[in-house]
């Protein structure tokens, strides 16, 4: 129905975006991975024609099992436990905020606008309050005194503490029983929807890698020569808080979008049948809202995994227990002019987002149709 | 659906209290930042100041002026392109999809996800060699670049509400490809163009990776120079306070003007949503 020369015209504008696109996502990100596997840095990174050998994975062997990669880790250990926490809390609060406004009588544009306010702030102005606010002697440690009370002690962001501590170098041997009990539930489920042969497969596996993990073989792939502490840094807690407080009225208003769109026939059907308000809100209503659950923990994991901005305003990019490889990647290529290990820490971040990502745009894309 | 009987007074008590609890930042900043830097001491940072001193908004405003002037500059232009080319591919890939445009749809959204951490090297390099590193024009070429994925989903969904029959129409009266766009869709394009527009600004005003690695200290926005301010040690914190809200002041504000708008983007940001 539409002209050749239109089809072909169409086509030719939006070329140049196409093309920019491909050459600043895909071919950087081919350059990246490049450059990841040579041994850029130092001097070569300053001179016009630097000399540059490759080095194959080096640069990964060394962030994940070598001597020099120990803050990598940690800065992966606390990523991963920042992410975990923030998407979680987040999620509660956003979940807890938008009920709450659904049930408000008056005044819901009010709330509404001051709990999504921060979204609209920096998190560099957002991180710069913070600061202020969790300093060790002022800040929210004083509140408890204003009302006479004594005042918190508590170190939120340069607390050394750690919590939940494991050994690196045994993380093949907990991967093995996190696998054994994975298994192990799934056989359970499956036993249950009286699927015995899948059943029993599965709990033969996971009796394997049981046996596995306990005769101390797995213990013995020790990807370290040295036993090497990380943990969960409490430090991280004040990053949790001031990034919940921004984001936290996003999935507020993811929620009570999707509160919204829920037909009220499916309420009223439910209070004919006799269902009290909460079963409503339980049993219809929360039920609803899966999808936007879904897309809120993708949306904000892949904010967590590449959190930067908030943890450079709050605690400055040399401050360790709040370090995220991130921050670790800013430093090392433009402080340290180590480009290949710079490199190789944004491709492990690329994993890492794309893992989420890729279902999730690919899903969202094949759903909609040629919407 | 709003609550009835006595759980009605508990829930609006609810949301007051909350509603404290999240402006309490606020209430820090405001009253930090009219202190005087004296009166500033951990032990009474949350008493009221003794009298409003808004010299330190004074003194912010002098130390940040270039940089805000440079956020202006970066966030309208950079926003005003952006916004112009998602609106075309949107319009192309809602009316006029070609052979492969299924798969090069989302290919385009990944963009928007990448940690840029992952093309941060390459993009340096690139800037460098075509003389683009560390002024404004090079930052306004990123924002732009990276800013397409989000423009163009956001008008392709604009724009696929606007009934086919419509441009069928348009074509039998003889538009073409241009005619339609300039003297059909366009007219229509207000709504979109200020969610886009509203949601670029915002973006490129609060970003900050790409501020603090490719620009120059005279090129670099106000991100840049609050997180320099309150980063460094001797500074008294009724300056970064009041530099807090001079940088925040333009994205509140059109939040609060705009924000029916805003959220709209926020929303649409999220695919399904």
């Amino acid at each position: 129905m539409h002209s050749r020369r239109d089809e072909l015209l169409a086509i030719l504008v939006i070329l140049p975006s196409i093309v920019l696109l491909a050459i600043f996502v895909y071919a950087f990100i081919g350059q990246s991975i490049k450059a990841s596997v040579t041994d850029w840095g130092q001097q070569a990174a300053l001179s016009l024609n630097p000399e540059i050998h490759r080095v194959g994975i080096q640069n990964y062997k060394d962030l994940f099992t070598g001597f020099l990669g120990m803050r990598f880790r940690q800065d992966l250990t606390s990523m991963i436990f920042f992410t975990a926490l923030f998407v979680v809390v987040a999620l509660a609060v956003g979940l807890g905020l938008a009920t709450l406004i659904d049930h408000l009588v008056w005044g819901e544009a009010v709330f509404r606008t001051i709990f999504l306010f921060p979204m609209s702030l920096s998190f560099v102005v957002t991180g710069t309050i913070w600061r202020w606010l969790l300093q060790p002697r002022g800040g929210i440690n004083q509140l408890p005194a204003v009302i006479g009370l004594p005042a918190g002690q508590f170190l939120w962001l340069s607390s050394r503490e750690q919590r939940l501590a494991f050994d690196w170098a045994a993380l093949p041997h907990y991967a093995c029983w996190m696998l054994a009990i994975t298994l192990a539930v799934l056989a359970w489920a499956n036993l249950r929807r009286v699927r015995p042969k899948t059943a029993r497969m599965q709990a033969v596996g996971a009796a394997a890698l049981a046996v596995l993990a306990m005769s101390g073989i797995a213990r013995r792939l020790a990807i370290l020569d040295f036993p090497e502490i990380h943990g969960f840094n409490v430090a991280i807690w004040g990053v949790v808080i001031a990034a919940v407080w921004q984001q936290s009225g996003y999935t507020m208003a993811l929620y009570l979008a999707g509160l919204r769109t829920i037909p009220d026939e499916l309420r009223e059907a439910a209070r004919v049948d006799g269902a009290s308000r909460f079963q409503i809100y339980r049993f219809v209503e929360l039920p609803m809202l899966t999808p936007i659950t879904v897309s809120a923990v993708v949306i904000l994991g892949h904010i967590a995994l590449k959190i930067f901005d908030l943890i450079f305003a709050m605690a400055g990019p040399d401050h360790a227990p709040t370090s995220v490889p991130a921050i670790t990647m800013f430093l090392k290529t433009f402080r340290g002019n180590e480009f290949a290990v710079g490199s190789a820490i944004g491709v492990v971040l690329l994993v890492l987002v794309s893992l989420l990502i890729i279902p999730y745009v690919a899903t969202s894309f094949r759903e909609g149709g040629d919407q | 659906m709003p609550a009835k009987g006595a759980t009605r007074l508990f829930v609006q008590a609810l949301a007051v209290l909350l509603a404290m609890v999240y402006l309490i930042p606020v209430y820090m900043t405001i009253v930090t930042s009219l202190k005087s830097p004296e009166e500033i001491s951990h032990l009474a940072a949350w008493s009221l100041p003794a009298s409003a001193d808004w010299s330190s908004y004074s003194t912010a405003f002098r130390k940040f002026a270039p940089y805000l002037k440079n956020s202006f500059v970066l966030a309208t232009a950079a926003t005003l392109l952006s916004a112009s080319m998602g609106a075309i591919n949107g319009y192309v890939m809602s009316k006029y999809p070609f052979p492969g445009s299924r798969v090069v749809m989302p290919l385009i959204v990944f963009g928007m996800f990448i940690p840029y951490q992952s093309i941060l090297v390459p993009l340096f390099q690139f800037l460098q060699k075509a003389r683009l590193y560390g002024g404004l024009p090079g930052l306004i070429v990123v924002h732009v670049v990276y800013g397409l994925p989000i423009t163009t989903l956001l008008f392709r969904s604009f724009y696929a509400e606007i009934p086919d029959e419509l441009l069928g129409a348009a074509r039998i009266d003889g538009a073409g490809f241009a005619g339609i766009f300039r003297y059909l869709v366009l007219p229509l394009s207000g709504p979109p163009f200020l969610v886009v527009g509203i949601w670029q600004f915002t973006q490129i005003w609060n970003e900050f990776l790409f501020a603090v690695t490719l620009a120059r200290p005279d090129a670099q926005p106000i991100t840049v120079a609050l997180a320099n301010l309150a980063g460094g040690q001797a500074v008294s914190w009724n300056l970064p306070m009041a530099g807090s809200v001079l940088a925040a002041l333009p994205t509140v504000a059109i939040y609060v003007l705009l924000g029916r708008y805003f959220v709209r983007g926020l929303l649409a940001g999220a695919l399904k949503g």
